[in-house]
């Protein structure tokens, strides 16, 4: 097995192993910020419309938090098991960022957890609330400190080094706030919400494409797919501009990477914007290019002639592997660019009093579902492949960071992570849509009292799902 | 000069103290699911969990976590040293964790949902107790990387480690079910834990007496004079723990077999520690040697100072909210 290089399978397995994980917290942040909101809203109005929508999104919720949780553990042992040079070096210095994070988001989260879950007939209407808002500040403060220790890695500052060579600290506050923690914190939960957003609009435009066939009224699905494009046509565009920022904050400290994102190898004035391309590494050229004539040159400098860095300034060694870089960040500007389109589109509709009868953008909302999801990963493939081949940017190499690894070990384990995480996660996925099948609302919500659960789920265990819509309906609907 | 490796040594030993005992009543009942007759009862079993069942994991994230942050070279070497059942035990885990949620979200795989919630609990306890018996016998060490082979850990020791942690862990899943529920389901708990409580008691004299052949450090630090005179009050606490779990499971006590359970824990962990000390990872590398630097060690205890404390309030409130028996059919989902 000397064929297989022990440290591209170890790296394999952490992009398998977080591209999962991401998915879940991302989620997480933006579904427990809406429900407070409406549990929010339903204190505040006392309207069972928002309860309604509340409990919908709780049961989601509750799904996709279990497996971020279970993916997640994973990841605190992962850095040990197969990074074990850099967890020794980076270990003073990021080992207290996660610290934190445990201790005050993890803990946070897990334990109002069970109380937003569980609690409503135990607790209190407010003290629930209060719980919802803890679960909800849990997953800010998480997002706050990993995307530090992220940040950390791709704009060390504030440290020096030891005598058995790991890094110290020796300003805690530069190191938090080190130079791009700011703008990708900002962008990811950003992201993290228009992800949400985009997820909670797409399934209520199903249910109003549902309404219409079946000539009902649905106000739960219509609140939703509401909130849900209002998210979109305010957010959206704010994602834009901050997500520009972050990009020339990118030029300042990573210019490598934003030179493969553009596809810019030779050093140039009026660099052009690449709307299509195909990176040509050995040729140091981008094949059958498409691009706006000296947009890039603008965007990064706000100049038409600015000069852009290429990739010829790094040696060949010290550069990121272009094409990743290259079409994950189109991928993402696209949809952003799409998710724009749909909250103007919404807008417009709104005026004219049309938004829940134009079926041409329930149909792309529909589609527009996971949108944010693969965004998020497309723009995390960017920054991660982009700081590569180092660890630590420009101070630890990838190569010289793993642990004394051995190739058939981290093999298998690889292999048990592909296997275990496509089955488990998959089925997560499948009761997370069984659930989003479910009508919001008044029939949906059948077994409202939330006492009479256990009879009909074992009702409807008994009765293949398929068959009987209404059974599941309940299912769901507990 | 205030020794903050040493500080955080102990509170390090208080976040897996505190894992061990809140997570091993959830995996011991994961454990001993399979032999619960009735579904319904199995689901009252689990659902004694499920409010609580991701905060205690959250004390495994903070030693994992930990480790790292204040002795990363401890967490460099004994993780590597550990790949295989450390990995074997997330992926355990993963199987318990979505059970919880899988279980009444399926519909014809609920079976499998279930088995994976056993099994998954059964390897994660096996795991763990492996990945501790390996520690207790040492680990290969070359400079500040781990310098052995990726079978190290398996031995007949580590294996042992392994069942009896598993079968320590149905002892508390047990006991807390006594104490939690009513009916056909306590009952049947009431007799594990009868089983199990005499093979933990078992267990804990046959490790206890391996140990001081393993390793030398261990036979001098528990009968060299002084030594054995203080020391010696340790076995003794264990064996009057352990004919007053006996006595109480007998008289069908509810709440101080679970206690009892616990102090069985804590003085097996006091043992532990008591061999270990001052070693991080044996047999050569002490607490001292792993620590982080003093700034990263302060820089953290100010967090742990002022957020344990609420950490501890808050986690006693959720209990608090919870408590009580669970009866048959008050499901919270």
């Amino acid at each position: 097995m000397e064929f297989l290089d022990p440290v591209l399978l170890a790296r394999i397995q952490f992009a398998f192993t977080i591209a999962f994980h991401i998915v879940f917290p991302g989620l997480s942040i933006g579904l427990a910020a809406y429900l407070a909101v409406l549990e929010g809203l339903w204190l505040k109005t006392n309207k069972k419309i928002y309860l309604s929508a509340f409990k919908y999104w709780l049961k989601i919720f509750s799904i996709i938090f279990g497996m971020g949780v279970v993916s997640g553990v994973v990841m605190s042992y992962q850095i040990g098991t197969n990074w074990s040079v850099f967890s020794d070096k980076t270990g003073p210095i990021l080992g207290p960022l996660m610290g934190y994070e445990v201790l005050s988001a993890f803990f946070l989260e897990a334990g109002f957890l069970g109380v937003m879950l569980f609690g409503m007939n135990k607790v209190g209407k407010k003290l629930h609330f209060f719980a919802t808002l803890m679960v909800a500040l849990g997953t800010l403060m998480s997002a706050f400190w990993i995307l530090s220790a992220n940040s950390w890695m791709q704009t060390p500052t504030g440290y020096s080094y030891n005598e058995v060579g790991q890094f110290v600290a020796d300003d805690w506050f530069e190191v938090i706030f080190n130079p791009s923690f700011p703008y990708r914190l900002a962008h990811m939960v950003t992201a993290a919400f228009l992800s949400t957003a985009f997820l909670v609009g797409g399934v209520s435009a199903w249910h109003l494409l549902k309404e219409r066939k079946e000539k009902t009224k649905n106000e739960t699905a219509r609140l939703m797919f509401s909130m849900a494009m209002w998210m979109a046509a305010i957010v959206a565009p704010i994602q834009l501009i901050i997500g520009d920022f972050h990009g020339l904050n990118t030029l300042e400290h990573q210019p490598a990477k934003v030179a493969a994102m553009e596809g810019n190898y030779q050093t140039q004035k009026g660099a052009p914007l690449l709307l299509f391309g195909v990176p040509n590494d050995e040729e140091e050229r981008v094949d059958y290019a498409i691009g706006i004539p000296k947009m890039a040159s603008y965007i990064l400098t706000h100049d038409f002639d600015g000069e852009l860095v290429g990739l010829d300034q790094f040696a060949k060694e010290d550069r990121p592997n272009t094409k990743w870089v290259f079409y994950s960040f189109r991928v993402m500007v696209a949809i952003g660019m799409g998710m724009i389109a749909i909250g103007l589109f919404s807008l417009f509709l709104r005026w004219r009093g049309r938004l829940y009868d134009n079926r041409f953008i329930h149909k792309i909302a529909v589609w527009f579902a996971p949108s944010g999801i693969v965004a998020t990963i497309a723009g995390w493939i960017v920054t991660e492949v982009g700081r590569q081949p180092y660890t630590v940017y420009g101070l630890l190499r990838t190569y010289d960071s793993h642990s004394p690894l051995d190739a058939p070990a981290v093999a298998t384990s690889l292999v048990l992570f592909i296997i275990v995480y496509f089955l488990v996660f998959g089925t997560g996925i499948v009761y997370t849509l069984r659930l989003m099948k479910v009508r919001p609302g008044e029939r949906g919500k059948l077994a409202d009292e939330e006492s009479k659960v256990k009879s009909s789920v074992t009702l409807s265990n008994r009765l293949p799902h398929e068959s009987n819509k209404e059974a599941l309906n309940k299912e769901g609907g507990e | 000069m205030v020794d903050y490796a040493l500080i955080w040594a102990g509170l390090i030993a208080f976040a897996v103290l505190a894992y061990i005992i809140l997570d091993g009543f959830d995996l011991g009942i994961g454990i001993m699911s399979p032999f619960i007759k009735e579904k319904e009862d199995r689901e009252t079993a689990m659902n004694t969990i499920a409010p609580i069942w991701d905060g205690n994991e959250t004390w495994l994230v903070l030693g994992g976590g930990g480790l790292f942050a204040v002795f990363p070279l401890a967490y460099s070497i004994i993780l590597p040293a550990l790949y295989m059942p450390i990995i074997l035990m997330l992926l355990g885990l993963i199987f318990r964790g979505v059970a919880f949620e899988f279980h009444w979200r399926a519909t014809k795989s609920q079976h499998l949902w279930d088995k994976g919630f056993a099994i998954g609990s059964l390897v994660a306890a096996l795991c763990q107790g492996i990945a501790l018996g390996a520690l207790v016998q040492g680990i290969a060490v070359d400079g500040r990387d781990y310098a052995g082979g990726w079978w190290d850990w398996l031995t007949p020791f580590s294996l042992t480690t392994g069942i009896a942690l598993a079968v320590g862990y149905v002892l508390l899943g047990a006991t807390w079910l006594n104490m939690k529920t009513t009916g056909s389901l306590q009952k049947q708990s009431l007799s594990i834990a009868k089983i199990a409580g005499v093979a933990t008691f078992g267990f804990i004299g046959l490790i206890s007496l391996w140990m001081v052949f393993i390793e030398q450090q261990y036979l001098h630090r528990w009968f060299d004079t002084p030594n054995i005179y203080y020391l010696s009050v340790i076995p003794i606490l264990v064996l009057i723990v352990g004919v007053s779990l006996f006595l109480t499971l007998k008289k069908k006590r509810e709440v101080s077999p679970f206690l009892l359970s616990i102090s069985l824990f804590l003085l097996s962990y006091i043992g532990l520690a008591v061999s270990f000390f001052p070693n991080l990872v044996p047999p050569s590398i002490s607490l001292w040697q792993a620590a982080a630097p003093d700034s990263s060690l302060k820089f953290l205890l100010v967090g742990a100072a002022f957020l344990l404390p609420i950490i501890l309030a808050y986690t006693t409130y959720a209990y608090w909210v919870f408590r009580g028996k669970v009866k048959e059919g008050e499901a919270y989902h």
